[in-house]
């Protein structure tokens, strides 16, 4: 049942976030990536992290691409013609092919281990996965945290200062 | 049964995916979308990888990926937005201000 669900997804994952490259259309292109977005939040869930499918959908799904089809559909871009990318097409290939070959080896090669941690699913189950990042957000993490925060900040300003018209 | 190999690999076909847009394609929005595309496999790598090895950390990184990627998407698309206003494009072959 698990093994079903996570090749249907990832399939769906990986047709969409193609055709995310080779979409004319910009519109298609966000739509397709939100598609994709999607089927990750289930994979998420799948890998038991719901609050990670949450921040998922609503960040990712919600705010990022309601940002881009915003800025696309102000700026009124048309479909790309065809023959601009073309020359290009062959070169980006073949690189990305053998960037999948050298990841593929290596992922057959390694085994991941370490020391393993406490946090078993049985320990998800009982404390919740979102009390968890929690305490491990505002305890361990903290600082890395409040600097979060203190980016977020920036980038509104930056954003604001980027789109008025004279600074 | 799907191990962590499975999600491992499934992330870095997205991510060679998401190199070919962003090598192939001239639509600076679309390249942006791509770069998109490999954060969000990179995320599926930590999160696979914490679970695998039953630790909560690489579930806070991906948090942090993401308050990233909010930040980068705003300041980003005020940057098209601003560079539109000069140029009336967003062809990255019209990105050739600091040539001379």
């Amino acid at each position: 049942m698990l093994s079903i669900l996570f090749y249907l997804f990832a399939t769906v994952a990986i047709f969409s976030a193609f055709y995310v490259t080779k979409a004319r259309n910009p519109v298609n292109s966000a739509l397709c990536l939100v598609t994709t977005f999607i089927c990750f939040a289930v994979l998420y869930i799948t890998l038991d992290a719901p609050f990670m499918a949450a921040i998922q959908i609503i960040v990712y799904a919600g705010a990022i691409i309601v940002l881009i089809i915003f800025v696309i559909m102000l700026l009124n871009l048309g479909t790309a013609v065809k023959k601009r990318y073309t020359h290009a097409l062959a070169w980006g290939a073949a690189l990305s092919v053998i960037m999948l070959f050298i990841t593929n080896t290596f992922i057959r090669r390694g085994v991941p281990t370490g020391k393993l941690g406490d946090v078993t699913t049985q320990m998800i189950h009982s404390y919740g996965h979102t009390e968890l990042i929690g305490m491990a957000l505002f305890t361990e993490f903290l600082l890395p945290f409040e600097i979060a925060s203190i980016l977020l900040l920036v980038a509104i300003v930056g954003a604001i200062i980027l789109s008025k018209r004279q600074v | 049964m799907i191990s962590v190999y499975h999600y491992l690999i499934l992330s870095a076909i997205i991510f060679s995916i998401g190199t070919f847009g962003v090598l192939t394609r001239k639509n600076a929005i679309v390249i942006f979308m791509c770069i998109e595309l490999m954060l969000n496999s990179v995320n599926l790598t930590f999160i696979a990888l914490s679970r695998h090895l039953q630790n909560m950390d690489g579930q806070i990184f991906v948090f942090f990926v993401m308050a990233v990627a909010a930040a980068e998407a705003a300041v980003g698309l005020a940057l098209m937005i601003a560079f539109y206003r000069n140029r009336e494009s967003i062809d990255t072959d019209d990105f050739n201000m600091l040539k001379w």
